[in-house]
């Protein structure tokens, strides 16, 4: 016996929003789904007309549902935004081969112009690393205002969760919040329009609208600490799915005693980008691989950077633990 | 007499579990014919059992789907259908698309 969708009481319902638990119908979810992201988007503030918006692309699900949503909503409210996709190509081949031809597939799909900038553009080196950075740069590289990106409540609630198991306390209280305004000249403001959209809803989303998305493990992501967490909120979902919800509620309104102590966020001593540290990771791994110590952008290695900075040599025993393994 | 039914299910697996079945995303099968109908707890045994290439831990938990794989059935949400007491019909479509791979 079918079950009749809960709002127009017309149509078959094709999904059970985690949410709500409501029963809905194709075009009732979809209706739903953009108009929460346009009440998230209105009540936030997020945007200003005349802004250029670089959206964060993948060619994964996040991005390219944040893509066509951006555009749906663009045209339906009149935001008036200029919006475009940017992309970061890591070099990694195989992985950002195939995401790079589904974004490019989806500039043509949505009519909206792309850059792709490459790590070899921007660093001379092409490897896997810190695609935050790299989106600032391109984005500066083309006057941009502002960079959405595709996160979503469980991206989010993971963050959470996984910021309390590492007691970063610092991340705990910023990692959710909506936007971030400019730290400084080098680096844009960021949104996550899609903060409150449920990843079950994300991919039926991009399933019923049968959007053009790539999905394969990035080799380089496993991460089995991250993997722990996020399987662990996804067993809370099947038991009680505002799970999800709760804890980026949590994360939202946690206070921090004053009686903490907050890192300082500095710049990098070499290039002038926001870093927690002395030098910031990009070039931790540059001079890591200059100096033949490929280990050196892994990890924390913290109390080196003084030396880096001042060009001095390590010691052996610090070079030791730095050299790529043999086999 | 107990009718020879057979049971025509096509299977699909996206967002990466195709993966975990040598990468082949449409499976056509026949599932053997038996007295009862078949429901979708059987399904996924018969399918640990006969499609499931690799880590059936990362499609399976208990006797039920892995947490972060949805479900469709004949393009709804399984939730709407009785999850794994779902009687399938011949010629069903079953969907089976993995949210744990890449965004």
């Amino acid at each position: 016996m079918p079950i009749q969708c809960s709002k127009c009481t017309e149509q078959r319902a094709v999904l059970k929003r985690p949410k709500t638990g409501q029963s809905l119908c194709k075009e009732c979810f979809f209706i739903v789904f953009e108009e929460e992201i346009h009440h998230t988007i209105v009540s936030a503030q997020l945007f200003k007309p005349g802004e250029t918006v670089a959206i964060g692309a993948s060619g994964g699900k996040d991005s390219t549902v944040l893509a066509h949503v951006m555009k749906v909503l663009n045209e339906r409210y009149k935001y008036g935004l200029n919006l475009m996709l940017l992309s970061v190509d890591e070099g990694i081949t195989g992985y950002r081969d195939d995401s790079l031809e589904t974004v490019k597939r989806n500039q043509e799909q949505y009519d909206l112009p792309l850059k792709i900038v490459s790590y070899e553009e921007l660093y001379g080196w092409t490897m896997d690393a810190i695609v935050k950075q790299a989106l600032d740069r391109g984005a500066k590289l083309l006057n941009v205002d502002k960079i959405c990106t595709g996160h979503n409540a469980d991206d989010l609630a993971e963050t959470v969760l996984m910021n309390v198991l590492r007691g970063d306390i610092a991340r705990l209280r910023r990692c959710t919040s909506i936007s971030t305004s400019s730290g400084g000249e080098d680096v844009l403001p960021r949104c996550k329009p899609l903060k409150y959209a449920y990843e079950k809803e994300i991919v039926l989303y991009a399933y019923f609208k049968k959007l053009d998305y790539f999905s394969t493990e990035c080799i380089y992501s496993p991460n089995a600490y991250r993997g722990h967490a996020r399987a662990f909120l996804k067993d809370l979902e099947s038991v009680r799915p505002s799970a999800i919800m709760a804890v980026l509620h949590s994360g939202e309104n946690l206070s921090i005693k004053e009686s903490v102590k907050m890192p300082v966020q500095g710049t990098c001593g070499r290039c002038g980008y926001i870093s927690s540290q002395a030098l910031c990771k990009a070039c931790v791994l540059l001079e890591g691989l200059n100096r033949g110590l490929p280990k050196l952008g892994i990890g924390k290695h913290h109390r080196l950077h003084e030396k880096l900075l001042s060009q001095q040599p390590l010691s052996n025993a610090e070079e030791r633990k730095l050299k790529a393994v043999d086999f | 007499l107990a009718a020879a039914a057979l049971w025509d299910v096509l299977g699909i697996l996206l967002g990466g579990a195709e993966l975990l079945f040598d990468g082949v995303k449409e499976h056509h099968v026949t599932l053997p014919s038996q007295s009862e109908p078949w429901n979708m707890k059987q399904l996924l045994v018969w399918i640990g059992q006969n499609l499931l290439k690799e880590r059936p831990e990362l499609f399976v938990q208990g006797d039920d789907v892995r947490p972060g794989i949805l479900v469709l059935i004949n393009d709804a949400d399984w939730e709407l259908m009785g999850q794994l007491d779902y009687e399938l019909q011949d010629k069903d479509n079953v969907v089976f698309i993995s949210t744990l791979h890449g965004g």
